[in-house]
Protein backbone atom coordinates (compact mmCIF):
# COMPACT_ATOMS: atom_id res chain seq x y z
CA UNK A 1 0.00 0.00 0.00
CA UNK A 2 3.07 2.57 1.18
CA UNK A 3 4.52 1.64 -2.08
CA UNK A 4 1.19 2.76 -4.18
CA UNK A 5 1.02 5.94 -2.11
CA UNK A 6 5.04 7.15 -2.69
CA UNK A 7 4.17 6.11 -6.43
CA UNK A 8 1.14 8.36 -6.51
CA UNK A 9 2.90 10.94 -4.66
CA UNK A 10 6.05 10.96 -7.21
CA UNK A 11 3.88 11.05 -9.82
CA UNK A 12 2.04 14.12 -8.91
CA UNK A 13 5.37 15.77 -8.03
CA UNK A 14 7.04 14.50 -11.55
CA UNK A 15 3.99 14.11 -13.92
CA UNK A 16 1.34 16.80 -13.06
CA UNK A 17 2.74 19.72 -15.09
CA UNK A 18 3.65 17.27 -17.78
CA UNK A 19 0.15 15.72 -17.92
CA UNK A 20 -1.30 19.11 -18.13
CA UNK A 21 1.11 21.15 -20.43
CA UNK A 22 0.20 18.19 -22.56
CA UNK A 23 -3.66 18.27 -22.29
CA UNK A 24 -3.55 22.11 -22.44
CA UNK A 25 -2.04 22.39 -25.77
CA UNK A 26 -4.49 19.28 -27.26
CA UNK A 27 -7.64 20.93 -26.04
CA UNK A 28 -6.96 24.33 -26.34
CA UNK A 29 -8.23 25.36 -22.56
CA UNK A 30 -6.70 25.44 -18.79
CA UNK A 31 -10.08 24.07 -17.04
CA UNK A 32 -10.29 21.32 -19.02
CA UNK A 33 -6.35 19.95 -18.67
CA UNK A 34 -6.41 20.55 -14.82
CA UNK A 35 -9.94 19.07 -14.48
CA UNK A 36 -8.80 15.92 -16.58
CA UNK A 37 -5.00 15.88 -14.91
CA UNK A 38 -6.89 15.98 -11.27
CA UNK A 39 -9.47 13.21 -12.57
CA UNK A 40 -6.58 10.85 -13.89
CA UNK A 41 -4.78 11.31 -10.52
CA UNK A 42 -8.18 10.46 -8.69
CA UNK A 43 -8.89 6.95 -11.11
CA UNK A 44 -4.82 6.25 -10.64
CA UNK A 45 -5.81 6.38 -6.19
CA UNK A 46 -8.69 4.20 -7.01
CA UNK A 47 -6.89 1.60 -9.61
CA UNK A 48 -3.30 1.34 -8.85
CA UNK A 49 -3.72 -0.73 -5.46
CA UNK A 50 -6.06 -2.94 -7.10
CA UNK A 51 -3.88 -3.39 -10.69
CA UNK A 52 -0.58 -2.74 -9.81
CA UNK A 53 1.53 0.34 -10.30
CA UNK A 54 1.48 0.67 -14.15
CA UNK A 55 5.33 0.52 -16.08
CA UNK A 56 4.89 4.09 -17.10
CA UNK A 57 2.83 6.40 -14.71
CA UNK A 58 2.87 9.23 -16.70
CA UNK A 59 2.09 7.93 -19.83
CA UNK A 60 -1.02 5.99 -18.51
CA UNK A 61 -2.03 9.79 -16.48
CA UNK A 62 -1.79 11.21 -19.99
CA UNK A 63 -3.95 8.68 -21.65
CA UNK A 64 -6.56 8.30 -18.93
CA UNK A 65 -6.42 12.13 -18.71
CA UNK A 66 -6.98 12.58 -22.60
CA UNK A 67 -9.87 9.84 -22.24
CA UNK A 68 -11.45 11.55 -19.17
CA UNK A 69 -11.55 15.15 -20.65
CA UNK A 70 -12.83 13.73 -24.42
CA UNK A 71 -15.94 11.84 -21.97
CA UNK A 72 -16.50 15.36 -20.62
CA UNK A 73 -16.28 17.46 -23.94
CA UNK A 74 -18.56 14.44 -25.01
CA UNK A 75 -20.90 15.41 -22.74
CA UNK A 76 -20.14 18.82 -22.49
CA UNK A 77 -20.63 19.18 -26.63
CA UNK A 78 -24.53 19.28 -26.78
CA UNK A 79 -24.63 22.47 -24.30
CA UNK A 80 -21.68 24.03 -26.10
CA UNK A 81 -20.93 23.20 -29.62
CA UNK A 82 -17.71 25.74 -29.40
CA UNK A 83 -16.06 22.99 -27.61
CA UNK A 84 -16.60 20.27 -30.28
CA UNK A 85 -15.24 22.44 -32.39
CA UNK A 86 -11.89 23.36 -30.27
CA UNK A 87 -11.42 19.33 -30.11
CA UNK A 88 -11.71 18.85 -33.63
CA UNK A 89 -8.92 21.43 -34.42
CA UNK A 90 -6.48 20.44 -31.95
CA UNK A 91 -7.15 16.64 -32.13
CA UNK A 92 -6.07 16.88 -36.19
CA UNK A 93 -4.17 19.38 -36.21
CA UNK A 94 -0.23 18.72 -35.86
CA UNK A 95 0.97 22.11 -34.50
CA UNK A 96 4.59 22.85 -34.95
CA UNK A 97 6.84 22.85 -32.89
CA UNK A 98 7.61 26.25 -32.78
CA UNK A 99 10.65 27.75 -31.17
CA UNK A 100 10.45 25.49 -27.79
CA UNK A 101 9.29 22.30 -27.54
CA UNK A 102 9.08 21.62 -24.07
CA UNK A 103 5.50 21.57 -22.98
CA UNK A 104 6.27 22.44 -19.99
CA UNK A 105 8.18 25.55 -20.91
CA UNK A 106 5.11 26.53 -23.66
CA UNK A 107 2.82 26.16 -20.50
CA UNK A 108 4.90 28.55 -18.30
CA UNK A 109 4.95 31.33 -21.23
CA UNK A 110 0.78 31.02 -21.27
CA UNK A 111 0.51 31.46 -17.84
CA UNK A 112 2.84 34.05 -17.71
CA UNK A 113 1.30 36.09 -20.89
CA UNK A 114 1.76 39.85 -20.13
CA UNK A 115 -2.35 40.37 -20.76
CA UNK A 116 -2.47 38.68 -17.60
CA UNK A 117 -1.72 40.92 -14.10
CA UNK A 118 1.50 39.93 -12.73
CA UNK A 119 0.41 37.95 -9.22
CA UNK A 120 -2.27 35.93 -11.72
CA UNK A 121 0.47 34.94 -13.71
CA UNK A 122 2.23 33.69 -10.43
CA UNK A 123 -0.45 31.97 -8.96
CA UNK A 124 -1.29 30.56 -12.32
CA UNK A 125 2.25 29.14 -12.97
CA UNK A 126 2.58 27.90 -9.45
CA UNK A 127 -0.77 26.10 -9.87
CA UNK A 128 -0.65 24.82 -13.74
CA UNK A 129 2.81 23.75 -14.05
CA UNK A 130 4.11 23.46 -10.12
CA UNK A 131 1.63 21.72 -9.40
CA UNK A 132 0.82 23.42 -5.87
CA UNK A 133 -2.52 23.25 -4.37
CA UNK A 134 -4.70 26.36 -4.16
CA UNK A 135 -3.53 26.69 -0.06
CA UNK A 136 -0.07 26.26 -0.88
CA UNK A 137 0.10 29.41 -3.25
CA UNK A 138 -2.33 31.38 -0.93
CA UNK A 139 0.16 30.33 1.72
CA UNK A 140 3.14 31.59 -0.07
CA UNK A 141 1.06 35.40 -1.13
CA UNK A 142 -0.16 35.43 2.40
CA UNK A 143 -3.92 35.52 1.22
CA UNK A 144 -7.18 33.47 1.84
CA UNK A 145 -7.68 30.49 -0.42
CA UNK A 146 -10.52 31.44 -1.51
CA UNK A 147 -8.99 34.52 -2.96
CA UNK A 148 -6.08 32.64 -4.80
CA UNK A 149 -8.58 30.51 -5.94
CA UNK A 150 -10.68 33.16 -7.48
CA UNK A 151 -7.56 35.02 -8.60
CA UNK A 152 -6.57 31.58 -10.87
CA UNK A 153 -10.08 31.01 -12.18
CA UNK A 154 -10.16 34.39 -13.52
CA UNK A 155 -6.60 33.88 -14.87
CA UNK A 156 -8.14 30.85 -16.90
CA UNK A 157 -11.11 32.35 -17.99
CA UNK A 158 -9.38 36.07 -19.34
CA UNK A 159 -7.14 33.18 -21.04
CA UNK A 160 -10.27 31.78 -22.52
CA UNK A 161 -11.99 34.68 -23.21
CA UNK A 162 -9.42 37.25 -24.22
CA UNK A 163 -8.26 34.43 -27.00
CA UNK A 164 -4.49 34.28 -25.34
CA UNK A 165 -2.92 31.52 -28.10
CA UNK A 166 -1.86 27.90 -26.97
CA UNK A 167 1.37 28.29 -28.35
CA UNK A 168 4.90 29.27 -27.90
CA UNK A 169 5.37 33.24 -28.40
CA UNK A 170 7.12 33.99 -31.30
CA UNK A 171 11.18 34.36 -31.10
CA UNK A 172 11.13 37.83 -31.09
CA UNK A 173 8.53 38.28 -28.37
CA UNK A 174 10.54 35.77 -25.86
CA UNK A 175 12.69 38.58 -24.47
CA UNK A 176 9.85 40.67 -23.46
CA UNK A 177 8.07 37.94 -21.66
CA UNK A 178 11.12 36.55 -19.80
CA UNK A 179 11.55 38.99 -16.99
CA UNK A 180 7.84 37.88 -16.07
CA UNK A 181 9.00 33.96 -16.51
CA UNK A 182 11.91 34.83 -14.30
CA UNK A 183 9.74 36.54 -11.53
CA UNK A 184 7.50 33.26 -11.57
CA UNK A 185 10.55 30.85 -11.94
CA UNK A 186 12.39 32.77 -8.61
CA UNK A 187 9.34 32.15 -7.00
CA UNK A 188 8.79 28.66 -7.42
CA UNK A 189 12.44 28.78 -6.58
CA UNK A 190 11.91 30.47 -3.36
CA UNK A 191 9.19 28.56 -2.30
CA UNK A 192 10.67 25.34 -2.46
CA UNK A 193 13.89 27.06 -0.54
CA UNK A 194 11.63 28.06 2.16
CA UNK A 195 9.03 26.08 2.16
CA UNK A 196 6.12 27.96 3.82
CA UNK A 197 3.51 25.75 5.12
CA UNK A 198 3.67 24.38 8.80
CA UNK A 199 3.35 20.32 7.82
CA UNK A 200 5.44 20.43 4.68
CA UNK A 201 9.60 19.45 4.48
CA UNK A 202 11.03 23.10 6.17
CA UNK A 203 12.98 22.39 2.37
CA UNK A 204 10.81 21.43 -0.95
CA UNK A 205 13.19 20.01 -3.34
CA UNK A 206 10.97 19.06 -6.33
CA UNK A 207 10.05 22.84 -6.39
CA UNK A 208 14.22 24.00 -6.27
CA UNK A 209 14.91 21.31 -8.92
CA UNK A 210 12.12 22.17 -11.29
CA UNK A 211 12.61 26.01 -11.12
CA UNK A 212 16.73 24.95 -11.87
CA UNK A 213 15.19 22.82 -14.46
CA UNK A 214 13.00 25.15 -16.91
CA UNK A 215 15.59 28.32 -15.96
CA UNK A 216 18.37 26.10 -17.41
CA UNK A 217 16.26 25.25 -20.59
CA UNK A 218 15.17 29.07 -21.07
CA UNK A 219 18.96 29.59 -20.74
CA UNK A 220 19.20 26.90 -23.71
CA UNK A 221 16.88 29.20 -25.58
CA UNK A 222 18.20 33.05 -25.13
CA UNK A 223 21.78 31.83 -23.95
CA UNK A 224 22.79 36.26 -23.95
CA UNK A 225 20.36 36.74 -21.88
CA UNK A 226 22.37 37.97 -19.12
CA UNK A 227 19.29 38.10 -16.64
CA UNK A 228 18.48 34.22 -17.48
CA UNK A 229 22.21 33.38 -16.66
CA UNK A 230 22.04 35.42 -13.02
CA UNK A 231 18.94 33.68 -12.47
CA UNK A 232 20.97 30.02 -13.17
CA UNK A 233 23.75 30.76 -11.42
CA UNK A 234 21.90 32.38 -8.11
CA UNK A 235 19.51 29.60 -8.16
CA UNK A 236 22.51 26.80 -8.58
CA UNK A 237 24.32 28.73 -5.80
CA UNK A 238 21.33 28.59 -3.59
CA UNK A 239 20.89 24.90 -4.15
CA UNK A 240 24.08 24.24 -3.63
CA UNK A 241 24.03 24.74 0.02
CA UNK A 242 20.85 22.92 0.63
CA UNK A 243 22.04 20.25 2.57
CA UNK A 244 23.95 22.07 5.03
CA UNK A 245 21.00 24.35 5.03
CA UNK A 246 18.88 22.30 7.97
CA UNK A 247 20.16 20.18 10.66
CA UNK A 248 19.33 16.59 11.26
CA UNK A 249 16.83 18.37 13.45
CA UNK A 250 15.18 20.02 11.65
CA UNK A 251 16.14 23.57 12.14
CA UNK A 252 17.78 26.50 10.22
CA UNK A 253 21.71 26.14 10.36
CA UNK A 254 22.79 29.75 9.41
CA UNK A 255 25.31 30.85 6.27
CA UNK A 256 28.28 31.32 9.02
CA UNK A 257 27.61 27.81 10.49
CA UNK A 258 27.07 25.90 7.71
CA UNK A 259 29.85 22.68 7.17
CA UNK A 260 30.81 23.56 3.79
CA UNK A 261 31.84 19.82 3.09
CA UNK A 262 28.17 19.20 3.03
CA UNK A 263 27.73 21.82 -0.22
CA UNK A 264 27.55 20.53 -3.39
CA UNK A 265 31.18 21.31 -5.24
CA UNK A 266 29.93 20.82 -8.42
CA UNK A 267 26.63 23.16 -8.45
CA UNK A 268 29.30 25.55 -6.83
CA UNK A 269 32.00 25.54 -9.69
CA UNK A 270 29.07 25.45 -12.55
CA UNK A 271 27.66 28.64 -10.76
CA UNK A 272 30.96 30.67 -10.42
CA UNK A 273 31.38 29.57 -13.83
CA UNK A 274 28.09 31.84 -14.61
CA UNK A 275 28.67 34.45 -12.64
CA UNK A 276 32.15 34.81 -14.08
CA UNK A 277 30.71 34.20 -17.45
CA UNK A 278 28.30 37.53 -16.67
CA UNK A 279 31.34 39.25 -15.68
CA UNK A 280 33.45 38.78 -18.36
CA UNK A 281 30.56 40.16 -20.93
CA UNK A 282 31.35 43.95 -19.96
CA UNK A 283 27.67 44.41 -19.48
CA UNK A 284 26.07 45.88 -16.68
CA UNK A 285 24.19 43.22 -14.35
CA UNK A 286 20.69 43.43 -13.89
CA UNK A 287 19.13 42.26 -10.42
CA UNK A 288 19.46 38.52 -10.55
CA UNK A 289 23.12 39.05 -11.83
CA UNK A 290 24.00 40.97 -8.88
CA UNK A 291 22.14 38.25 -6.35
CA UNK A 292 24.57 35.51 -8.61
CA UNK A 293 27.53 37.68 -7.71
CA UNK A 294 26.62 38.03 -3.79
CA UNK A 295 25.87 34.25 -3.55
CA UNK A 296 29.17 33.40 -5.67
CA UNK A 297 31.05 35.60 -2.65
CA UNK A 298 29.51 33.61 -0.14
CA UNK A 299 30.58 30.38 -1.61
CA UNK A 300 33.80 31.75 -2.43
CA UNK A 301 36.80 30.32 -0.14
CA UNK A 302 36.36 29.84 3.35
CA UNK A 303 34.39 32.63 4.44
CA UNK A 304 32.51 35.35 3.04
CA UNK A 305 34.56 38.52 1.75
CA UNK A 306 31.31 41.12 3.22
CA UNK A 307 33.41 43.89 1.96
CA UNK A 308 32.71 42.88 -1.46
CA UNK A 309 28.83 41.90 -0.13
CA UNK A 310 28.41 45.16 0.38
CA UNK A 311 29.58 47.16 -2.61
CA UNK A 312 27.58 44.56 -4.95
CA UNK A 313 24.11 45.64 -2.23
CA UNK A 314 25.07 49.01 -3.20
CA UNK A 315 24.70 48.14 -6.49
CA UNK A 316 21.83 46.62 -6.39
CA UNK A 317 20.08 48.98 -4.06
CA UNK A 318 20.78 51.76 -7.01
CA UNK A 319 18.53 49.55 -9.73
CA UNK A 320 16.11 48.52 -6.65
CA UNK A 321 15.71 50.76 -3.73
CA UNK A 322 13.29 48.72 -2.02
CA UNK A 323 13.43 48.19 2.03
CA UNK A 324 14.15 44.41 1.22
CA UNK A 325 17.20 44.94 -0.29
CA UNK A 326 17.94 48.05 2.25
CA UNK A 327 17.65 45.50 4.64
CA UNK A 328 19.93 42.71 3.20
CA UNK A 329 22.45 44.89 2.76
CA UNK A 330 22.26 46.58 6.51
CA UNK A 331 22.82 42.89 7.75
CA UNK A 332 25.75 42.79 5.43
CA UNK A 333 27.16 46.08 6.55
CA UNK A 334 26.65 44.86 9.85
CA UNK A 335 28.82 41.82 9.59
CA UNK A 336 31.53 44.51 7.91
CA UNK A 337 31.61 47.07 9.88
CA UNK A 338 30.11 46.21 13.47
CA UNK A 339 26.51 45.21 14.72
CA UNK A 340 25.84 48.76 15.35
CA UNK A 341 26.13 50.67 12.01
CA UNK A 342 24.05 47.40 10.81
CA UNK A 343 21.63 48.00 13.70
CA UNK A 344 20.94 51.79 13.13
CA UNK A 345 20.16 50.49 9.00
CA UNK A 346 17.82 47.92 9.94
CA UNK A 347 16.23 50.12 12.73
CA UNK A 348 15.50 52.91 10.06
CA UNK A 349 13.24 49.78 8.50
CA UNK A 350 11.12 49.61 11.13
CA UNK A 351 7.19 50.82 9.46
CA UNK A 352 7.88 49.07 6.15
CA UNK A 353 9.18 45.41 7.46
CA UNK A 354 7.38 45.18 10.75
CA UNK A 355 5.50 42.25 9.65
CA UNK A 356 8.46 40.44 8.00
CA UNK A 357 10.13 37.83 9.98
CA UNK A 358 13.37 38.57 8.31
CA UNK A 359 13.45 42.24 9.66
CA UNK A 360 12.70 41.01 13.38
CA UNK A 361 15.72 38.04 12.94
CA UNK A 362 18.31 40.53 11.60
CA UNK A 363 17.63 43.02 14.71
CA UNK A 364 17.48 40.02 17.11
CA UNK A 365 20.92 39.14 15.86
CA UNK A 366 22.20 41.96 15.86
CA UNK A 367 21.09 43.05 19.34
CA UNK A 368 22.27 39.41 20.54
CA UNK A 369 25.88 40.36 19.74
CA UNK A 370 25.26 44.26 21.23
CA UNK A 371 25.15 42.55 24.43
CA UNK A 372 21.02 44.14 24.54
CA UNK A 373 19.46 39.98 25.37
CA UNK A 374 15.85 41.27 26.45
CA UNK A 375 15.72 42.94 23.11
CA UNK A 376 17.16 40.24 21.42
CA UNK A 377 14.72 37.72 22.83
CA UNK A 378 11.99 39.80 21.71
CA UNK A 379 12.81 40.43 18.52
CA UNK A 380 13.38 36.78 17.99
CA UNK A 381 9.96 36.05 19.30
CA UNK A 382 8.10 38.55 17.08
CA UNK A 383 10.92 36.68 14.38
CA UNK A 384 9.67 33.36 15.15
CA UNK A 385 6.21 34.51 15.53
CA UNK A 386 5.66 35.73 11.83
CA UNK A 387 8.01 32.83 10.22
CA UNK A 388 6.31 29.91 8.25
CA UNK A 389 8.79 27.67 7.72
CA UNK A 390 9.55 24.96 10.43
CA UNK A 391 13.23 25.02 10.26
CA UNK A 392 13.64 29.17 10.64
CA UNK A 393 11.11 28.99 13.66
CA UNK A 394 12.88 25.92 15.74
CA UNK A 395 16.54 28.34 14.86
CA UNK A 396 14.91 31.36 16.21
CA UNK A 397 13.49 29.47 19.00
CA UNK A 398 16.34 28.14 20.07
CA UNK A 399 18.30 31.10 20.26
CA UNK A 400 15.64 32.79 21.97
CA UNK A 401 16.07 30.36 24.71
CA UNK A 402 20.02 30.24 25.01
CA UNK A 403 19.45 33.97 25.70
CA UNK A 404 17.33 33.57 28.61
CA UNK A 405 19.78 31.23 29.94
CA UNK B 1 -11.94 36.39 -33.66
CA UNK B 2 -12.82 39.88 -33.34
CA UNK B 3 -12.00 42.35 -31.37
CA UNK B 4 -13.15 45.65 -30.05
CA UNK B 5 -10.37 48.23 -29.83
CA UNK B 6 -11.12 51.50 -27.73
CA UNK B 7 -9.14 54.39 -28.11
CA UNK B 8 -8.80 56.19 -24.71
CA UNK B 9 -8.19 60.06 -24.21
CA UNK B 10 -8.48 62.57 -21.74
CA UNK B 11 -9.34 65.32 -24.01
CA UNK B 12 -12.09 66.63 -25.98
CA UNK B 13 -11.51 66.19 -30.31
CA UNK B 14 -7.58 65.88 -29.46
CA UNK B 15 -6.52 64.49 -32.95
CA UNK B 16 -3.99 66.40 -34.68
CA UNK B 17 -3.67 66.02 -38.52
CA UNK B 18 -0.64 64.19 -38.30
CA UNK B 19 -2.44 61.81 -36.77
CA UNK B 20 -5.14 61.18 -38.67
CA UNK B 21 -2.34 60.80 -41.15
CA UNK B 22 -0.71 57.66 -39.28
CA UNK B 23 -3.70 56.17 -38.72
CA UNK B 24 -4.75 56.38 -42.44
CA UNK B 25 -1.19 54.54 -43.37
CA UNK B 26 -1.99 51.69 -40.30
CA UNK B 27 -5.78 51.27 -41.52
CA UNK B 28 -4.33 50.35 -44.90
CA UNK B 29 -2.09 48.14 -43.65
CA UNK B 30 -5.11 46.78 -41.23
CA UNK B 31 -7.23 45.99 -44.89
CA UNK B 32 -4.47 45.12 -46.98
CA UNK B 33 -3.70 42.18 -43.87
CA UNK B 34 -7.06 40.75 -43.80
CA UNK B 35 -7.81 42.26 -40.61
CA UNK B 36 -9.95 45.13 -40.88
CA UNK B 37 -13.99 45.33 -39.84
CA UNK B 38 -14.49 48.53 -39.00
CA UNK B 39 -13.41 51.70 -37.24
CA UNK B 40 -14.76 54.92 -36.58
CA UNK B 41 -13.84 58.11 -34.29
CA UNK B 42 -16.69 59.02 -31.81
CA UNK B 43 -17.83 62.72 -31.28
CA UNK B 44 -17.19 64.05 -27.98
CA UNK B 45 -18.91 62.43 -24.57
CA UNK B 46 -20.68 65.80 -24.10
CA UNK B 47 -22.73 64.66 -26.97
CA UNK B 48 -23.65 61.64 -25.91
CA UNK B 49 -27.75 60.60 -24.51
CA UNK B 50 -28.56 57.64 -22.19
CA UNK B 51 -31.65 56.39 -23.13
CA UNK B 52 -33.64 54.05 -20.71
CA UNK B 53 -36.49 51.86 -21.97
CA UNK B 54 -36.98 49.60 -19.79
CA UNK B 55 -40.32 51.39 -17.82
CA UNK B 56 -43.82 52.21 -19.50
CA UNK B 57 -41.68 55.53 -21.07
CA UNK B 58 -38.19 55.45 -22.41
CA UNK B 59 -36.43 58.57 -20.47
CA UNK B 60 -33.79 60.26 -22.05
CA UNK B 61 -30.47 61.99 -20.14
CA UNK B 62 -27.39 63.40 -20.55
CA UNK B 63 -24.49 61.51 -20.04
CA UNK B 64 -22.76 59.71 -18.43
CA UNK B 65 -19.28 60.22 -19.32
CA UNK B 66 -19.18 64.00 -19.29
CA UNK B 67 -17.02 63.54 -15.68
CA UNK B 68 -15.20 60.78 -16.71
CA UNK B 69 -11.13 61.03 -17.11
CA UNK B 70 -11.08 58.70 -19.66
CA UNK B 71 -13.66 58.16 -22.38
CA UNK B 72 -13.12 56.00 -26.07
CA UNK B 73 -12.62 58.62 -28.31
CA UNK B 74 -12.34 56.40 -31.22
CA UNK B 75 -12.63 52.68 -32.33
CA UNK B 76 -11.43 49.81 -33.97
CA UNK B 77 -13.22 46.52 -34.38
CA UNK B 78 -10.49 44.12 -35.78
CA UNK B 79 -10.12 40.51 -37.08
CA UNK B 80 -7.06 38.61 -35.66
CA UNK B 81 -6.65 35.34 -34.78
CA UNK B 82 -5.69 35.20 -31.69
CA UNK B 83 -4.70 37.73 -28.35
CA UNK B 84 -0.81 38.35 -29.86
CA UNK B 85 -1.41 38.71 -33.21
CA UNK B 86 -4.43 41.33 -32.30
CA UNK B 87 -1.79 43.18 -29.48
CA UNK B 88 1.03 42.99 -32.31
CA UNK B 89 -1.70 45.08 -34.33
CA UNK B 90 -2.94 47.49 -32.39
CA UNK B 91 0.67 47.97 -30.90
CA UNK B 92 1.34 49.48 -33.90
CA UNK B 93 -1.91 51.04 -33.73
CA UNK B 94 -1.41 53.32 -30.22
CA UNK B 95 1.52 54.34 -32.22
CA UNK B 96 -0.16 55.72 -34.90
CA UNK B 97 -2.76 57.68 -32.79
CA UNK B 98 -0.62 58.45 -30.29
CA UNK B 99 -2.86 56.99 -27.58
CA UNK B 100 -3.34 54.33 -25.59
CA UNK B 101 -5.72 51.77 -26.77
CA UNK B 102 -8.03 49.20 -24.51
CA UNK B 103 -8.60 45.94 -26.53
CA UNK B 104 -11.60 43.52 -25.74
CA UNK B 105 -12.43 40.37 -27.62
CA UNK B 106 -16.04 40.35 -29.00
CA UNK B 107 -18.38 37.87 -28.13
CA UNK B 108 -19.45 35.02 -30.79
CA UNK B 109 -23.03 35.20 -32.01
CA UNK B 110 -25.05 32.51 -30.33
CA UNK B 111 -25.49 29.76 -32.52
Amino acid sequence: MSDVRDALIRAHREEWARVVATLAKRFGNLDTAEDAAAEAFATAAERWPEDGIPPAPGAWLTTTATRKAIDRIRRESTRDARHREAMLVYDTEQEPLGVIDDDRLRLIFICCHPALAMEARIALTLRMVGGLTVPEIANAFFVQDTTMGARITRAKSKITASGIPYRMPAAVDLPARVSGVLAVLFLIFNEGYLASGADTEPVREELTAEAIRLTRMLRGLLPANGEITGMLGLMLLTEARRRARVSPSGELVPLAEQDRALWDAALITEGHDLVRERLASGIAPGRYQLLAAINAVHTDGTATDWTQVVALYDQLARLDPSPIVQLNRAIAVGECDGPDLGLALVDRLADELNGYHPFHAARALLLGRLGRGTEAREAYGAASALAENSAEIAYFERRRLELRS
Amino acid sequence: MQYLVNVIDGRSESGTDEEAAAIDVFNEKLVAGGNWVFAAGLADPTASTVIDGRGDEPVFTDGPFVEAKEWAAGFWIIEAPDLDVALELMAEGSRACNRRLEIRPVLPPPE
